[in-house]
């Protein structure tokens, strides 16, 4: 048991409403690289976290070289000698790189207030000139790339000289050179006995780069591999598993062949790079892929919440142009957010008021004042139609649960009558009962007729609701698929497809997820 | 990769500076203009006075610049200093004590408003504009009960009247008569650099307003920096209530409501950005002269008192304009 620097074992960990952790366990040996594999939401992230003082854990105990500790703080694990790189990048921009990477820990000189800028620089430089890293010490960080801000981090993590270091996704930016320097740069503290814990969706990379695998899914501890001795394949079948909506898929009949939405090149930036689809009436087009693989960019830009630098959007065969979400819900477009209680709702208003929000210009009488009677009436219909669970319209819609609100949104847009309806991730934070009810509602919604986008992490999920599926990788649109072809392997495979040479894209894909873990 | 070597200096000048300049071209403008406009504007005496006038809003904007980089704010200063000023009454002129300990307490009184408003913040997570407008309130009341209602006068102890009125330049140049109040000024704004540049306090006030969660996760004990920024606030408004009450020989319990956002616009029209991280003392110290030599000209123009103030505020208006049009282009 000693031979380990790192065990965790029976780690427990809830959130409000998820059972993030269920009784997880993990090993880390010193000069080894462990890779952790999972799913989004698989409890990679929250696992790391626990260890590295971000998190408190329910239960569970972490043993640290043999000694059981308990690690309150980032900096109790700093001291411990235990570091983690963070997916969403964590760096103040105003400062320095040098200022950033001794934050907290600065060099002073005389009493204690002052600051040693000269030393901090100079100790910047040397820990640059190990790490084969060209950069000033001086240069502001906002004014560096988002590949380079990620040196920055490594460059701040590794310079704690720390006997564990976690990566959570740490390539998620990085050209292929960069990634090469990395590597080797890895490879160089595993020779000096650092345990390295590996957090990526690459697989590719798990396989040059870690000795063993711990994969995990659904807050749950499912094997630890050796690499050498396992195939991509075995990796990818244990991380999806077999999941508790093993029911068979209920997809709706024939759709008929309008095509309602055509979208031709779309691109933005490093977010964005040539995405091309169409969308039928009645069809359910499910977009799959992993953490910021471009699926929610894509509908901001086709919802017009984002600016796009080329490519056209066409409805029934012509070209508009959607510049903003007014434009787009003009059109007939509505895009029911991932985050429903920031973007979706308005939380301390009633079911009522936000029924109407998206379309108050239909219940404006004379002089614009908005009529009540009509407004109410509208939403009861819908309370009633989509069943939504709540004492009465009035209720505000903070005081429902997850899945009426939901259904609130969904009353929204209906309200509004769009004919193009985007859901991204329509089921998170709603507990297993609701969901089939909202996946009863989509299917009624298609087969009425509307045309709707469903952006999904779960693959099971998609596998179930939709028609067509769209895979994405990095931006780009890597596979599409009839139902009937898809598997959860062949989606995963194209999800994984990363192209030859990466750019860097990170900073918009991570942002927007963040949050996920 | 490529080298970066040039890098910082061009987003020096880009960022900091522009600001910076911009704020001081604008001065320098106004300037001219007044002299070309009245030759009353440009003459010692009116250039004291608009020294001394800024020294008060000046040494308040001061530590108002440290809040505003941490990305808060502090509506109390006005108030703050008003409770400083009347608490160095009620030591020197109610219990007797000697001038320098009646100062000294007056900038402590300042320095516990300020810890509270950094204590209410970081411990209780009130928001920044909630804590401060509540002591805003609280310093207001208080100045009030404890002076009873009416000024506190210094008349027994003229050296006080001296710390903001007296004139160490005059007495070395013969003439030379520029107020111990727009020394101390100075004074202050110099140390305040010191402190922002310099210091492991000027350092996390910069990171607080940066990105707070990340320097939470590099270690750094946030709630205790971030008391320590108010708490610098308050002691500048202390020294501001020390000021006022100098120059004007009594403690007045009724002043001091609207320095704070007089304070406020000084911070604003000098570069620093309400959205943290960034900001410089030499921009608070230029905005707290354009406000002054604004007033000033403006009076001396014949224009009405009510009409300067909203020139003022379309004067706050534009330099955050010309701020965000700057960004934008980034």
């Amino acid at each position: 048991m000693d031979e380990n620097l790192v065990l965790m074992q029976g780690i427990d960990k809830s959130f409000p409403g998820v059972h993030a952790l269920d009784h997880c366990q993990f090993e880390l040996r010193a000069g080894e690289v462990h890779a952790l594999v999972g799913e989004n939401g698989a409890g990679k992230s929250t696992m790391m976290k626990i260890l590295a003082g971000i998190y408190a854990k329910d239960s569970g105990e972490i043993r640290y070289r043999g000694k059981s500790v308990e690690i309150h703080s980032p900096k109790a694990a700093q001291d411990l000698g235990i570091s983690m790189i963070h997916q969403e990048l964590n760096l103040m921009n105003h400062l320095t790189v040098a200022q950033n990477i001794f934050i907290g820990r600065e060099p002073r000189k005389g009493i204690r207030f002052w600051l040693d800028e000269k030393k901090i620089n100079e100790q910047t430089e040397q820990l640059f000139e190990r790490m084969h890293l060209k950069l000033n010490p001086r240069t502001k960080v906002a004014d560096l790339t988002v590949a380079k801000q990620q040196m920055v981090e490594i460059a701040k993590a590794l310079s704690f000289n720390s006997e564990v270091l976690v990566m959570d996704e740490p390539t998620a930016a990085l050209t292929d050179s960069e990634i090469e320097d990395l590597f080797r740069f890895i490879r160089k503290l595993r020779a000096e006995g650092v345990g390295i814990v590996y957090i990526s969706h690459r697989l590719e990379e798990l396989k040059q780069i870690s000795d063993r695998i711990t994969v995990m899914r659904d807050g749950r501890y499912i094997e630890t591999l050796s690499t050498a001795e396992t195939p991509i394949d075995r990796i990818i079948s244990l991380m999806v598993g077999r999941t508790i909506y093993e029911s068979a898929p209920e997809v709706p009949e024939d759709t008929d062949q309008e095509i309602v939405l055509e979208v031709k090149n779309l691109n933005r930036g490093n977010a964005l790079k040539n995405i091309s689809f169409q969308l039928k009436r009645g069809e359910i087009l499910g977009f799959a892929g992993l953490m910021g693989a471009g699926r929610t960019e894509v509908a901001r830009a086709i919802f017009g919440a984002d600016r796009i630098d080329s490519g056209e959007i066409y409805l029934h065969g012509r070209p508009v142009e959607i510049k903003s979400p007014g434009d787009a819900v003009k059109h007939g477009i509505a895009y029911l957010s991932e985050d429903r209680k920031r973007y979706g709702l308005t939380l301390g208003m009633d079911v009522e008021t936000n029924i109407a929000l998206a379309s108050f210009d239909k219940f404006l009488s004379l002089l614009g004042w908005v009529n009540d009677a009509q407004t109410r009436a509208t939403a009861k219909h819908y309370v009633e139609a989509l069943s939504i669970k709540t004492p009465g319209v009035q209720q505000r819609v903070k005081n429902l649960s997850g899945g009426n609100q939901q259904k609130v949104v969904i009353g929204k847009w209906l309200t509004a009558d769009t004919e193009i309806l985007i859901f991204d991730e329509p089921t998170r934070g709603i507990d297993v009962g609701a969901k089939s009810e909202i996946y009863k509602l989509l299917n009624d919604l298609a087969q009425q007729g509307k045309a709707i986008i469903m952006i999904s992490s779960e693959l099971p999920e998609i596998l179930r609701m939709s028609h067509r599926v769209i895979a994405m990788c990095e931006g780009r649109i890597t596979g599409e698929l009839p139902i009937a072809e898809a598997t959860q392997e062949a989606i995963m495979k194209f999800a994984t497809q990363r192209s030859g040479a990466a750019q860097s894209n990170g900073r918009a894909a991570v942002t927007s997820q963040v949050g996920n873990a | 990769m490529e080298t970066t070597t040039t890098t910082p200096k061009k987003s020096f000048v880009r960022s900091d500076a522009t600001q910076k300049l911009l704020a001081f071209g604008g001065l320098i403008a106004m300037f001219i203009v007044f002299s070309l406009a009245s030759p009353n504007f440009f003459q010692f005496s009116n250039i004291v006075g608009i020294l001394l006038a800024t020294a008060v809003n000046g040494v308040l904007a001061l530590g108002a610049t440290f809040v505003i980089i941490t990305a808060g704010i502090d509506l109390s200063v006005g108030t703050v200093m008003t409770l400083s000023a009347v608490m160095t009454g009620v030591f020197i002129t109610f219990l007797g004590l000697p001038v320098p300990i009646g100062v000294l307490g007056g900038l402590l009184t300042g320095a516990l408003a300020g810890a509270i408003n950094g204590t209410v913040i970081s411990k209780m997570k009130i928001p920044p504009f909630i804590a401060t407008l509540g002591m805003l309130y609280i310093a207001k009341g208080l100045s009030l009960v404890i002076s009873g209602l009416k000024p506190i006068y210094f008349n027994d102890t003229p050296s006080f009247n001296k710390i903001a009125m007296g004139s160490v330049t005059g007495a070395i140049i013969p003439g030379f008569d520029i107020p111990n109040a727009v020394l101390i000024f100075f004074g202050a704004a110099i140390i305040a650099n010191i402190i922002l540049t310099k210091t492991i306090l000027g350092r996390y006030t910069f990171a607080l307003g940066s990105n707070e969660e990340a320097t939470r996760l590099s270690g750094v004990n946030v709630a205790a920096w971030k008391i320590a920024v108010y708490t610098l606030a308050g002691t500048f408004a202390g020294l501001g209530g020390v000021i006022i009450a100098s120059r004007l020989n009594s403690a007045q319990p009724a002043l001091g409501a609207g320095y704070e956002l007089d304070a406020i616009a000084a911070v604003v029209i000098g570069g620093t950005s309400l959205s943290g991280g960034e900001g410089t003392i030499l921009g608070t110290v230029i905005g707290a002269f354009i406000i002054s030599v604004l007033t000033n000209g403006l009076r001396i123009l014949s224009v009405p008192q009510e009409w300067q103030i909203v020139i003022t505020g379309g004067i706050v208006i534009l330099a955050v304009y010309a701020d965000t049009l700057r960004r934008r282009r980034q």
